[in-house]
């Protein structure tokens, strides 16, 4: 114990001018209140729109257009927005499919990023790279047209139809995504279990997949990001009124609220929350979750 | 047992085929210079388990039939009279002949530009800043950070409709009672003003994306550069642009690409606020691609408009590499 704080006191002591240094990064760490005051002004310009939604959602058709509290709290302008909107099936509609499109890209888009990433010296396997990553410049209003007609010829303009197109086109990103990280994974954790007998496909599963966890998180929360809030696809795939997801039920029945605007508000209020509740208590995570993307 | 194996020869088949040109510098084993005997491959010869195969080609045939085949058959429609349905017949390029003289077409493209080019500047200076200002000094960072990425996580259609009313009502009413002319009536209805509202809302949408990865940029910067700099007596501006600025010069490029590339298919901002109007006016190459080809009659018309919008965008792409790579060997 002695001998320590002697080594340290003497090592700081033979080193007064890179104490001196540090100590002036001490004081240069202390709080830029300034620029904290011009991030938080700035946070305005999200803040408001948001509280703007919440307080015209509850006021009276009167009272709408200011950004004053309202004077009677209007809790039925959600009921009534969600009878005309349909809101609980269009809710359940991009429920079903964000789950089942998170899940089955999360199932199928690994392995065949884990195949490719493995592969990379045969040409085949590096062809098949450039075929899935050369879709991703491809601009998606080009195939629009002729995807939405041969979705419909195939009876696949429903939420089915939607899931696989969501599960389809994501793996060029995925692929780009995950493929760096795999190959960061030692192959000889995989030599290990093919002499213990283990098969490709039960090595993947039992050894790659798990530890493809950060990454995987990546591929879901943008996927489901991508899946909840998609407009385009939605609108040019779905051509039953049953089917409709969130978003394409408020362009549906936008009409619907005339001038109404409080229960409007009401219906964009419910078609924003369920993100931001997850976000709230997912916040860090989700956060870190897209920056991992985004330095892949 | 038997499809396996076909599944291995059609692979094997589709390797030979390949040109020789692929990239091979970056492949994981260094290539055996030996010349062979009927074909020279700078591929290694190694066994490739049948699994893997099994795991990457079904994958790569639906992939074609759904996004290379659409593709070749957009190609194909446009030449042709189609409406989408019924009988038609082939036209030759008469589609594209007529592209160019439409002026609805040409204005929607020149629209698309100037968006794109507005947005893509603004989204990047803000983002610059905010990334630089969340990275610095400030109290309650990680709070901040949240806040700033919430955009990000909200459909641009559903929070679109909440801005067009406050461009309807809130902001013309603010305008008359500071007087300003032009912000007295609503921007949406204004043939000269109505861009301004897509722009900004698809500035405001975006900005989240780029702030991250700029903050994904400044994490690598080593502190101790700013350390060094801060002994040599650097002011707070050549600080940016000295240091920060050429260090994450890679994520300055990722992110002008990425925002240019979503800002030149702006769709959901324009169905939310002006549905193209007024006047047809604020109609982006995907708007009147969806409206045109979907909902007017215009089917092939319009797919010989996507085809040419493809090409327009390879070129961009096409010069943004060039320019890009010839930067970064300076």
């Amino acid at each position: 114990m002695t001998t320590a704080t002697t080594t340290i006191a003497s090592a700081s002591s033979t080193r007064p001018s890179a104490d001196a240094a540090h100590m002036k990064f001490r004081k240069d760490r202390r709080i830029n209140w300034w620029l904290t005051a011009v991030v938080a002004v700035f946070s305005l310009t999200i803040l408001v729109p948001l509280y703007f939604t919440v307080v015209t959602a509850l006021k009276t058709p009167a009272e709408a257009g200011s950004f004053s509290l309202p004077s009677s709290w209007q809790w039925g302008n959600f009921a009534a927005a969600s009878a005309k909107v349909d809101y609980p099936r269009a809710a359940l509609n991009s429920a079903i499919i964000t789950v089942l499109a998170v899940s089955l890209t999360l199932v199928t888009n690994t392995f065949v990023a884990y195949a490719i990433a493995r592969n990379m010296d045969k040409r085949f396997f590096r062809f098949l790279y450039y075929f899935f990553i050369a879709a991703m410049f491809v601009p998606f209003p080009v195939v629009m047209l002729p995807l939405a007609k041969q979705m419909g010829s195939w009876h696949l303009d429903n939420q089915a139809g939607l899931i696989i197109l969501y599960v389809i086109l994501g793996l060029g990103t995925n692929l780009f995504i995950a493929t760096g990280f795999i190959r960061s994974i030692p192959v000889s954790l995989e030599e290990a279990a093919r002499i213990d007998g283990a098969g490709t496909w039960r090595i993947f599963w039992k050894i790659i997949f798990p530890l493809m966890g950060p990454i995987n998180a990546t591929i879901a929360i943008m996927t489901a990001l991508w899946a909840w809030n998609d407009f385009l696809l939605p609108l040019i795939i779905l051509t039953d009124q049953s089917n409709q997801t969130i978003p394409l039920a408020q362009y549906v029945f936008s009409s619907q609220f005339a001038t109404n605007y409080p229960q409007a508000f009401a219906s964009y209020l419910m078609a924003m929350a369920p993100v931001l509740v997850v976000y709230v208590f997912a916040q860090k995570w989700v956060v870190g979750g897209v920056m991992r993307g985004a330095v892949k | 047992m038997t499809s396996l194996t076909n599944a291995d020869q059609q692979a094997r088949a589709m390797e030979d085929v390949l040109a020789n040109d692929i990239d091979t510098r970056r492949s994981r084993r260094p290539a055996s210079k030996t010349p062979r005997k009927r074909k020279a491959s700078a591929f290694s010869d190694r066994k490739v388990d049948h699994a893997y195969y099994w795991m990457a080609v079904p994958a790569a045939v639906i992939f074609a039939v759904f996004l290379y085949v659409p593709f070749i058959q957009g190609v194909l429609y446009s030449f042709t009279n189609s409406q989408g349905y019924g009988d038609y017949d082939w036209i030759g390029f008469k589609n594209y002949m007529a592209l160019f003289h439409d002026g609805r077409v040409g204005h929607a493209y020149l629209f698309t530009f100037l968006i794109a080019i507005a947005i893509t500047v603004l989204i990047n200076v803000i983002a610059l800043f905010l990334s630089v200002a969340l990275n610095g000094k400030i109290a309650w960072k990680n709070g901040f950070r949240a806040i700033y990425f919430i955009p990000y996580t909200l459909a641009v259609l559903v929070i679109g409709y909440v801005f067009k009313y406050i461009f309807m009502q809130p902001l013309p009413a603010l305008g008359k009672a500071l007087g300003i002319g032009w912000l007295s009536e609503s921007l949406l209805t204004s043939e000269r003003h109505a861009w301004i509202p897509i722009v900004f809302l698809a500035v405001w949408q975006g900005v989240a994306y780029s702030v991250l990865i700029y903050l994904a940029g400044l994490q690598t910067v080593d502190t101790q550069v700013y350390e060094a700099a801060a002994i040599d007596g650097v002011n707070a501006w050549q600080k940016f642009w000295k240091i920060t600025f050429p260090l994450i010069g890679p994520f300055f490029t990722i992110n002008l690409v990425l925002t240019m590339k979503n800002a030149l298919g702006t769709f959901d901002q324009v169905v939310a606020l002006t549905d193209g109007g007024p006047n047809s006016k604020t109609e982006t190459v995907t708007y009147l691609i969806w409206k045109g080809g979907l909902t007017g009659g215009e089917y092939a018309y319009q797919t010989a408009n996507a085809v040419l919008f493809f090409i327009v965008l390879a070129i961009i792409a096409f010069i943004q590499l060039k320019f890009f790579s010839s930067k970064e060997k300076v």
